[in-house]
């Protein structure tokens, strides 16, 4: 006997359940405003299609991480979001990637402008071979002329929201190659930040670290996101569930599903996300 | 599902399964027996479904374990993860279900062969409406079918609607002699006992429906037992 006064879901009512948030793949992060976005962005190596048509939201002062298996196509949407595909022969990107509602592939973008408001962040940790004071001054060098006392803040600056600072304060004129890797990826970290920049773009960037050097970077991806815009390449699907707002799920070029990060890892609307998440599909 | 990438983590998960049927079919087993332990006034078989309660309680450790290690060391997500939580939550339910039945069997040896046959007739009729909710729980939990889940959980508004009349009816039964008060009050907790089943049943269904669509069955409850709104009247 069943309770005239209650639907059933068997009946097709919707008003037993509880809706699931929208994990649609042309979703945007519609809770907080976008600082990037991607409209229609097709990308080749030349005639190898690497991405194609994808829309997508980066949401301000949050954390986007893109995920999928290896040749998906989420380093080169990273890569895409700072130009830095511009330096290579043969690599073409077509539709938009606008910034603040600047589209930042129309050449007339002025690239310096980008990469002063994009900052990148790679897999292996990059450090130039100078000083761990030299790695920091150097781009704001390239960018601003500052007088020591100013330069030394700016560099203690960044280097404490590299949270690096106590741990080099002392050695500020040794070589970074001297540092751990978890060190050198905080420094690279903290030369990005010393820009200034508004996006922070982060590929990979605990894959080559130890639990602890990896649960350092994400603690301070966290401390981060309250100033920067944030998007994270990763293959540890516990890292971009940790460390994220948002996710992103990409295969063969194409953004299969883009939702907020709980939905995608509790739930997510299409097959292929979940076998891929929970290891069935890769 | 497909199968994971790693094979040892599918081999995990179903035997995680074959343990939770074998703990369905245990309370399946366990309230059928009290069920007949009830109706026969068999103290003996009321008995061994009190001593067999100890290897249900065996089993729901054994389970709980099992489940918390593929937690620790599989880390699962999205369906896997709801997989083992619903595993967690209805072992849990399971292993309450044969509780009650045993409590229902210390009071089958308590009252011995003073049960009025009236009773036993009507509280077996709500029994078997418990039992066909079991089974039916049980089957859809083994299929992971989310409508057969919300069926059993429309349906339990029956067994507290049964539970209500037989519970205003051992009051009017006890009223017309004290004598009755004793007979009564342990049938007036051997019927709520399998009532609380019945909910313990609609807890699993809620616990499926999840697993299965990763989404809570949040319309309110059917609900039936209104016993305990009933007035008590003055003097009386």
């Amino acid at each position: 006997m069943t309770n005239p006064n209650i639907p059933l879901a068997t009946t097709g009512s919707v008003s037993l359940i509880t809706p699931p948030p929208s994990t649609d793949a042309k979703a945007t992060a519609a809770a907080a405003a976008p600082k990037m976005s991607a409209k229609g962005l097709d990308f080749y190596y030349d005639k190898f299609h690497a991405l194609k048509n994808v829309s997508l939201d980066i949401a301000e002062k949050k954390v986007t991480a893109l995920i999928g298996p290896s040749g998906c196509g989420k380093s080169t949407l990273l890569r895409i979001f700072n130009r830095i595909y511009s330096i290579y022969p043969k690599l073409e990107a077509k539709g938009q990637v606008l910034l603040d509602g600047e589209n930042i592939l129309d050449p007339k973008y002025p690239l310096n402008r980008l990469r002063s408001k994009v900052g990148m962040v790679f897999q292996k940790p990059v450090p130039f071979p100078m000083s761990i004071y030299d790695n920091v001054a150097y781009a704001i060098r390239h960018y601003e002329k500052l007088s020591k006392a100013d330069m030394d803040a700016r560099v203690e600056e960044a280097l404490r929201q590299g949270a690096l600072w106590d741990e080099v304060k002392s050695k500020l004129n040794g070589s970074a190659l001297g540092l751990s890797g978890g060190q050198q990826q905080r420094l690279c970290i903290a030369r990005a930040v010393a820009l200034k920049p508004e996006v922070i773009l982060l590929d990979e960037p605990t894959s080559a670290l130890d639990p602890i050097a990896t649960g350092k970077i994400e603690q301070l991806v966290e401390e981060l996101k309250e100033r920067y815009t944030i998007a994270i390449v990763t293959h540890n699907m516990q890292q971009a569930s940790r460390v994220s707002d948002y996710t992103a799920f990409m295969y063969l070029g194409e953004l299969i599903e883009f939702g907020d990060t709980t939905t995608i890892f509790e739930n997510p609307t299409k097959k292929m996300t979940e076998d891929y998440i929970t290891g069935r599909y890769g | 599902m497909s199968e994971h990438i790693v094979k040892s983590f599918d081999d995990e998960l179903s035997q995680l399964n074959a343990a939770i049927a074998r703990m369905g079919e245990s309370a399946q087993f366990q309230f059928a027996a009290t069920m007949s332990a009830l109706r026969m006034r068999d103290v003996e078989a009321a008995a061994r479904v009190i001593r067999d309660d100890i290897d249900v309680d065996a089993l729901e450790r054994d389970i709980e374990s099992r489940a918390i290690r593929v937690l620790a060391l599989r880390q699962p997500i999205a369906r896997d993860l709801r997989e083992v939580i619903s595993t967690l939550r209805v072992v849990v339910e399971l292993e309450r279900i044969c509780d009650f039945s045993a409590n229902i069997c210390k009071r089958v040896i308590a009252l011995n062969t003073h049960s009025p046959e009236q009773w036993l007739v009507e509280i077996g009729e709500l029994g078997e409406l418990a039992k066909k909710q079991l089974a039916d729980v049980v089957t859809a939990f083994g299929e992971r079918n989310q409508e057969k889940a919300i069926t059993v959980w429309a349906c339990d508004e029956q067994i507290d609607d049964t539970y209500t009349g037989i519970s205003r009816r051992l009051i009017d039964y006890m009223k017309t002699d004290p004598h009755n008060v004793a007979i009564g009050t342990h049938l007036m907790f051997i019927a709520k006992n399998v009532e609380r089943i019945g909910d313990h049943v609609t807890n699993i269904a809620e616990s499926i429906y999840y697993l299965v669509t990763g989404n809570v069955l949040d319309a309110p409850r059917p609900k039936g037992d209104k016993t305990s709104l009933d007035q008590v009247e003055a003097n009386n």
